[in-house]
């Protein structure tokens, strides 16, 4: 597998994003990029229209700007540091690891593929994220969120850790919501949580679930040494929506 | 609950003439006309008339007259007939009215307040059938200057030029969704426009996938507020990305595409489970800002390699020409503006009846605002709501527009009767519906050869037009008002169009 290593110092956006896209369709299939501070859309380019879908690893050292991997198809992405707003904003598949946090709109329209975040993230995380047949995103998050939680989510799954030592204490956790379920550990008070959204306990397909994505976040992580069986000892809670029409009766 | 409302409609049906082949009972969708056997006639139920006229069309012996009810409330310059019954059928549901189309209300049309110049002795008119006459269209940004190097004799531009997307005449079919529309007549649309050497719009329902090797290099793929049916080989096979903030009938809010309408292959090409409630949210939730507006331009940008203009639609509100000069800054390539009686599936009639402002003036303020701004060649504006004629068209070219959308016109070419009830999904005309026995009705080559009907003789009215006017390319009408003239508008409205009145 060859490999490159860019020095992302003082490149702008387009000509990084122009450079990965060149070297990906001449073969190469691992990125190390070095010294990224706010290069945006990282990934997003990176789709060629031949018709075979190439697959490349990036590993991102500094802070990739905003849109990391937005519309991204397939591509592994790593970021040693924090990254921005709308990191896997529509994004088709993939996988984007963040050993840090992540601002606003995380996963927005997300359709397939996963990312792990290592702490908490900012507002409107998981908006709208759908799913289609096979294609069912998943996002894990450390720690905790910020409002609007999974507004209008219509698929995939979310799962909020509380790793950290923030308490959820976010509101208006899906509104809207018609698809998909979020699982938290922790505390969640009923009037954080919209009135679309049905509040259960996890059963077993349910646990099935956060024992597969649990594990594959803390494989993730391989440095923080967590404990599966203890995270998954905590009470989690279970959010779905009561229905997947939640407007069919608004209109005369 | 016992309905209060009058039937919209009154059938009268001639009996006649009428042979009882119970056709008008198989055209009708909304089951308004039954057959009694008893009596051997045909009943018609006005209540359920939508007022569509398929079955008067149908009818092999003409027996059938749909015209409206005759039934009227005490006259009331306050409390029309609309008001009343509108409020009636809430107080009887309790919900938001929904209908389909455009605004249908009687604002100024500022089309039928403007004339057009012609050359008389002084300059002398060209006559389209003998001289060339250029009404291929280039949309995208322009270059502020355009660079140059001469090498023996050759002229090479130097300037990195963006991508363009080039047009046989100004005519574009305006976004209108499969899931909205049926597959027939979005395939009727994707043909006529690939026929024709124009380009037809996606709408946000996405483009599916059998119709994009062949179809793809016709169409503008929209990326809204839903997201739906989005990866990048949508991005990737359309000539052209466009984000849509807004609509012209339903400016500010979203749309539902009902559950019901979401069929196996609407599922398809959303990528949504069947049978689900395709919402698509108010604003763009990662669009709070120009800023962000701007970043979502450039993700398009880089999606599609910098291979793509990128157009974003907005609905003509108040502010429209200070917005769109931030789209302009932004990065759009294209922008395109959709007035006050653009249509729509389905909206809320209080929105589509109220909100928003005529087009005319729209695209007048927007040329004008990115004019002193020393902005306009960045951006290419398609005007779109409300153009019925060649001569509408004509017109919004010189208040500005560098071409048209056309939406509710090519509706009506293939079939389309205005009756509003796009929204019940029961379009007889198979035109709004997913009803596989509906859209059955529509033959996609006749419907493609109606609407290469429509552009072919509007594209000769429009030369016939420039060459009155002593033109002969399309480009040089482009903000041209001094080949308009108001008639009967208000100093403000003469102010804000660009244009003198009459004799003036």
């Amino acid at each position: 597998m060859e490999t490159v290593e860019i020095d992302a110092t003082g490149i702008s956006t387009e000509d990084l994003n122009e450079r990965l896209m060149a070297l990906m369709l001449d073969g190469t299939e691992k990125f190390v990029l070095k010294n990224v501070c706010g290069q945006r859309y990282i990934g997003t380019r990176l789709y060629s229209k031949n018709g075979n879908k190439p697959r490349v690893d990036i590993d991102i050292t500094g802070t990739p700007g905003s849109d990391l991997g937005a519309f991204m198809s397939g591509h592994r992405v790593r970021v040693h540091g924090n990254v921005q707003d709308g990191v896997g904003n529509t994004m088709d598949d993939g996988e984007i690891v963040v050993e840090g946090r992540a601002g606003d709109v995380l996963g927005m329209s997300m359709r397939g593929g996963k990312i792990f975040i290592r702490d908490n993230t900012g507002y409107r995380t998981a908006l709208h994220m759908k799913e289609y047949l096979d294609k069912k995103p998943v996002l894990v998050i450390g720690g905790t969120t910020q409002d609007f939680l999974g507004e209008y989510m219509a698929g995939g799954i979310v799962i909020l850790l509380g790793l950290g030592e923030l308490p959820h204490n976010q509101t208006f956790i899906g509104t809207g919501m018609h698809g998909g379920v979020i699982y938290i550990r922790g505390k969640v008070d009923k009037l954080q949580v919209a009135g679309q959204v049905d509040i259960s306990e996890p059963g077993v397909e349910d646990r099935k679930l956060l024992d597969k994505f649990v594990g594959e976040f803390i494989e993730s992580f391989p440095d923080l040494g967590l404990n599966k069986e203890e995270i998954l000892k905590g009470d989690f809670i279970k959010l779905a929506p009561k229905s997947k029409r939640p407007y069919a009766k608004m209109y005369a | 609950m016992k309905s209060f409302v009058f039937p919209e409609f009154q059938i009268i049906r001639d009996e006649e003439k009428c042979g009882q082949c119970r056709g008008c009972e198989r055209q009708c969708s909304f089951g308004t006309h039954t057959y009694d056997p008893l009596t051997d006639r045909l009943i018609s139920d006005d209540y359920k008339c939508a007022g569509c006229q398929r079955c008067v069309i149908f009818c092999p012996k003409d027996a059938i007259v749909v015209r409206p009810t005759q039934s009227f409330y005490r006259p009331n310059a306050s409390w029309s007939r609309e008001k009343i019954e509108d409020l009636k059928k809430q107080a009887e549901t309790g919900g938001v009215i929904l209908t389909g189309c455009g605004n249908d209300k009687p604002f100024r049309i500022y089309w039928d307040h403007i004339v057009l110049n012609a050359s008389q002795v002084t300059n002398p008119s060209i006559d389209p059938l003998r001289e060339p006459m250029e009404l291929r269209t280039f949309l995208g940004a322009k270059p502020d200057l355009m660079d140059i190097d001469f090498k023996g004799g050759d002229v090479e531009i130097k300037t990195k030029i963006s991508p363009h997307l080039m047009v046989e005449t100004p005519i574009l079919f305006s976004a209108m969704s499969y899931g909205a529309i049926s597959y027939n007549a979005f395939k009727s649309l994707a043909t006529a426009s690939k026929q024709f050497g124009t380009l037809f719009n996606t709408g946000e329902g996405g483009l599916p996938r059998e119709l994009r090797a062949e179809f793809g290099g016709n169409a503008i793929v929209q990326v809204a507020s839903g997201r739906y049916g989005i990866d990048a080989e949508y991005l990737n096979c359309a000539a052209a990305v466009e984000i849509k903030v807004g609509q012209g009938a339903k400016p500010g809010i979203g749309g539902h595409l009902p559950g019901e309408k979401v069929s196996q292959s609407v599922a398809e090409t959303r990528m949504i489970p069947v049978g689900t409630d395709a919402i698509s949210p108010a604003p763009h939730h990662d669009i709070y800002s120009i800023e962000d507006l701007s970043m979502l331009i450039h993700a398009l940008k880089e999606a599609t390699n910098y291979e793509k203009p990128v157009s974003v639609k907005i609905a003509a509100v108040h502010n429209v020409a200070a917005i769109a000069s931030g789209i302009v800054r932004a990065g759009a390539d294209i922008i395109a503006i959709d007035g006050l009686r653009g249509g729509t599936g389905a909206a809320p009639k209080a929105i589509r009846d109220n909100v928003g402002i005529p087009i005319e003036l729209a695209i007048s303020a927007l040329d004008m605002r990115l004019k002193n701004e020393g902005i306009r060649n960045r951006c290419s504006i398609v005007a779109a709501g409300g153009l019925r004629s060649s001569s509408d068209i004509i017109k919004a070219i010189a208040l500005g527009a560098d071409a048209v959308y056309i939406g509710t016109a090519a509706l009506i070419a293939m079939g389309c009767t205005l009756c509003q009830k796009c929204n019940t999904g029961k379009c007889n005309w198979g035109l709004c519906t997913q009803d596989p026995r509906l859209s059955g009705r529509l033959n996609t080559e006749i419907a493609t050869k109606r609407l290469t009907n429509l552009l072919n003789a509007w594209s000769h009215e429009i030369m016939e037009m420039l060459g009155g006017m002593g033109i002969n390319a399309i480009e040089s009408l482009r903000g041209n008002r001094d080949h308009l003239r108001g008639i009967g508008l208000y100093e403000w409205e003469l102010e804000v169009l660009g244009i003198k009145g009459a004799g003036q």
